[in-house]
């Protein structure tokens, strides 16, 4: 979009997920990080830290997204996963009702907790496995992706649904479009029905948050870069107020645009 | 529960985290557990209602006017991390610094002859120090000097002394450094908290100075560096990384029964009712009858070692003559108060986000000597000018009375005196070797090479 002129400069964005066991947190960053989608995923063990660019009109968003890594399981996450959160992706199975009652908990626990001006979205995953479609995005081209494990690159068109048992599986959904979005309304949270497995609606998820999210509140972030330029080993200067950066490797990251 | 697991750790305190973390990421099955519906156990950081309700049981008084609430995180436990030291080690090759945001603290002072002094960060500062006397400097610089120059393997470097046999007492004497500078350099450069090393090698007092000196070169103004929203960070970053890997976690259970059976060995843990089977448990001396009676026929598992004074006090300027240091840590060494221990005082603010703007949090501390512990602490008190509120705990330590090898049981240390977090990582360094039979090796963690 934005063409050769001004590079714009990526904003690094805290995001995390929460959500009952099973619900398809993980599944959902999969699909937005890597366009892909796994029937049988493990809990989530290993890779809790993933980061992904959005672009925008005018900025580039850096997703660093944090997974639960499974502490959430016994009530036991540490409020260090919410600190300086800019962005929360709460998500709920629209085929168990118990687990919006669990989301609304960590909307709730996230109100208390985490910073004040944080963008939280209510997502009900796993709408492929509803025929009724979604409430949002109904304009959209439907085209089913129930398949996207050989896909490269380049996100699926948005699809909204199509399953093939179309009238039975009906009788899945056990939260109402309404009844949450209702909810969503009432405690200011985005909303959005998805699915990782096809791809609905996910990268319209991110693309909001990032749109919704007030620059303004994000703390610059001077740490990256600045201790850098102290060169290593030998005495870096502070300026005051500046962090320092203890991992050596760790600024040397930089990364193409997506 | 019917899962058994190769170990459980009992207790989320930073020791116990580290190793959880470590064993997780070592392939070990762990289940850690926490009596607290919060991590951190002693290493926690508390919030202003939390700090109230620990010690007065009551709300924080509004005449106070002491700010929000969520701005506070409070230690119980004072501690700093030496820049150079272990424990950033330990936090770079498990990468575990990524969880965590660092500031530099802003000064390390030292109490002599009735006030306190900045211990120098450059040599300009050293220069105009008044701790010294021209000569002094003068003998100090030399000191210093062999120091930088000494190589283990260069004999003409030692210039005559032999560090691991001589004493630190000889090192003094060959340079001839008055009893003040040695009083500094043993206890505000090798941070010893009495005076027993005098008469040891002076290898490890060696080895301590250059820790020193390299943690203050690497940020300049102090050897220190403090993770923004507390300490209680640490242990939640270390549960990160073995969550991350596959450990349990569970808050807020009771640990009804530690299980051994008839040898005395290890079986399991029994909580909420439930019994938790695994091979080994790992816990603070808190799970193991610390400081309650011992039920008939129980075995003794720790012991009482000594207790520390610790004043947590809410002050509404920055300590007098820390240079309105948003941080600080200033060391009355023993001898200048008559005292046996030294007194450590460490000051946090809003810079490090654990205190309201204009609210400075200083923590006293020291090793209980006498029958009035409160009285021991008043030569820390008095230097810190009108104290808004102040919270004193007199904590026992407690130490394991065995190795735990034969029964599989490994009790960790409570956290002692000093103002730093290197005895914590060799405590660590400790467990692993009890329970896993060999040395710990931090594998280097990959180093991506820039093009
Ligand atoms: C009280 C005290 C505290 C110290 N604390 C630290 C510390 O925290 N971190 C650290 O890295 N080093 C410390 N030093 C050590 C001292 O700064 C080193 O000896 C110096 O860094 C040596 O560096 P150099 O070889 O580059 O300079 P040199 O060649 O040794 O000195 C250059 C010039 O600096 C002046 N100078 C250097 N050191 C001193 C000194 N100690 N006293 C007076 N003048 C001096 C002299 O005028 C000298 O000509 C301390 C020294 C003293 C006396
Ligand atoms: N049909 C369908 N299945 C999904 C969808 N998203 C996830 N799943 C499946 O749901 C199961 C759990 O998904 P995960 O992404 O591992 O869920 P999670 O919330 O990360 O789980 P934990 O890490 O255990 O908390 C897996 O079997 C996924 O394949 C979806 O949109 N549709
Ligand atoms: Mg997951």
């Amino acid at each position: 979009m934005a063409s050769e002129e001004a590079p714009v400069k990526a904003v690094q964005v805290k995001l995390v997920l929460l959500g009952e066991a099973a619900v398809g947190k993980s599944s959902l960053v999969l699909r937005f990080c890597s366009n892909d989608f796994n029937e049988n995923t493990s809990p989530t063990i290993g890779a809790a830290f993933l980061t992904q660019k959005c672009r925008l009109e005018n900025r580039i968003v850096k997703f660093e997204i944090w997974d639960t890594a499974g502490q959430e399981r016994f009530h036991s996450l540490a409020p260090m996963y919410y600190r300086n959160a800019a962005a929360a992706v709460v998500v709920y199975d629209i085929t168990k009702a118990a687990s919006l009652e669990k989301a609304k908990a960590w909307v709730k626990e996230l109100q208390r907790q985490a910073n004040p001006n944080i963008v939280i979205a209510l997502v009900g995953n796993k709408l492929d496995l509803v025929s009724d479609g979604p409430a949002k995005s109904v304009d959209e081209p439907a085209e089913a992706t129930t398949d996207a494990e050989g896909d490269d690159s380049t996100p699926p068109p948005p699809s909204t649904t199509a399953q093939p048992s179309s009238s039975d599986s009906d009788d899945l959904r056990q939260v109402s479009t309404a009844e949450a979005e209702t909810y969503a309304k009432e405690s200011s949270l985005l909303f959005f029905e998805a699915s990782a497995k096809t791809g609905a609606n996910v990268s319209e998820l991110f693309t909001e948050i990032a749109k919704t999210i007030p620059m303004e509140s994000l703390a610059p972030k001077p740490a990256q870069g600045a201790a850098a330029a102290g060169g290593r080993g030998g005495r870096q200067e502070q300026g005051r107020g500046e962090n320092v950066q203890l991992g050596e490797g760790q600024q040397a990251k930089k990364g193409g645009c997506c | 529960m019917d899962e058994e697991y190769d170990v459980i750790v009992l207790g989320t305190g930073l020791t116990e985290c580290i190793l959880s973390g470590l064993l997780s990421v070592d392939g070990q099955k762990v289940l850690h557990m926490d009596r607290n519906d919060y991590y951190g156990g002693d290493s926690a950081s508390l919030n202003l209602t939390q700090l109230y309700q620990k010690f007065r049981g009551t709300p924080p008084p509004e005449s106070l006017q002491l700010g929000r609430d969520r701005d506070y995180a409070v230690d119980l436990i004072p501690k700093f991390i030496l820049s150079s030291g272990e424990l950033t080690r330990m936090l770079v090759h498990t990468d575990v610094v990524r969880y965590l945001e660092f500031k530099v603290v802003a000064g390390s002072y030292v109490y002599r002859d009735g006030r306190i002094s900045k211990v120098p960060s450059t040599e300009m500062e050293a220069v105009r120090s008044p701790l010294m006397g021209l000569f002094e400097k003068r003998r100090a610089r030399n000191f210093f000097q062999y120091l930088q120059n000494w190589k283990e393997a260069d004999p003409a470097t030692h210039q005559g002394l032999d560090i691991n046999k001589c004493s630190m007492k000889d090192v003094y004497t060959k340079f001839g450094l008055e009893a003040g500078t040695q009083d500094f350099i043993g206890h505000a450069m090798a941070l010893w908290l009495d005076d027993d090393y005098i008469t040891k090698p002076a290898r490890p007092t060696i080895d301590r100075i250059i820790l020193y000196t390299q943690s203050m070169a690497r940020y300049g103004k102090s050897p220190y560096i403090y993770p923004l929203y507390g300490l209680g960070e640490l242990p939640q970053a270390f549960a990160r990384l073995s969550a991350i890997y596959g450990g349990t976690y569970m808050l807020d259970k009771q640990i009804e029964s530690v299980n051994v059976d008839e040898n005395g060995v290890f079986t399991g843990v029994t909580s909420g009712g439930e019994t938790v089977r695994a091979k080994k448990v790992i816990g603070d001396p808190s799970y193991f009858g610390a400081g309650k009676d011992l039920e008939s026929g129980g075995k003794v598992r720790v012991i009482e070692i000594g207790k520390v004074i610790r004043a947590i006090c809410i002050l509404k300027h920055p300590i007098p003559g820390t240079d309105d240091s948003d941080s600080a840590q200033i060391i009355i060494p023993q001898n200048q108060v008559g005292r046996r221990n030294d007194i450590y005082i460490a000051t946090v603010s809003s810079a490090h986000n654990v205190a309201a703007q204009n609210v400075w949090i200083a923590m006293v501390s020291t090793i209980v000597e006498t029958s009035v512990p409160e009285r021991e602490i008043l030569p820390g008190l008095q230097l810190l000018g009108n104290v808004v509120d102040k919270f004193v705990s007199i904590t026992p330590l407690y130490a394991p009375t065995s190795p735990g090898t034969d029964e599989n049981i490994f009790i960790t240390k409570s956290y002692d005196a000093t103002s730093h977090f290197e005895t914590v990582v060799e405590e660590v360094f400790d467990v692993w070797q009890r329970v896993k039979g060999e040395k710990l090796v931090l594998k280097k963690r990959e180093v991506e090479l820039e093009a």
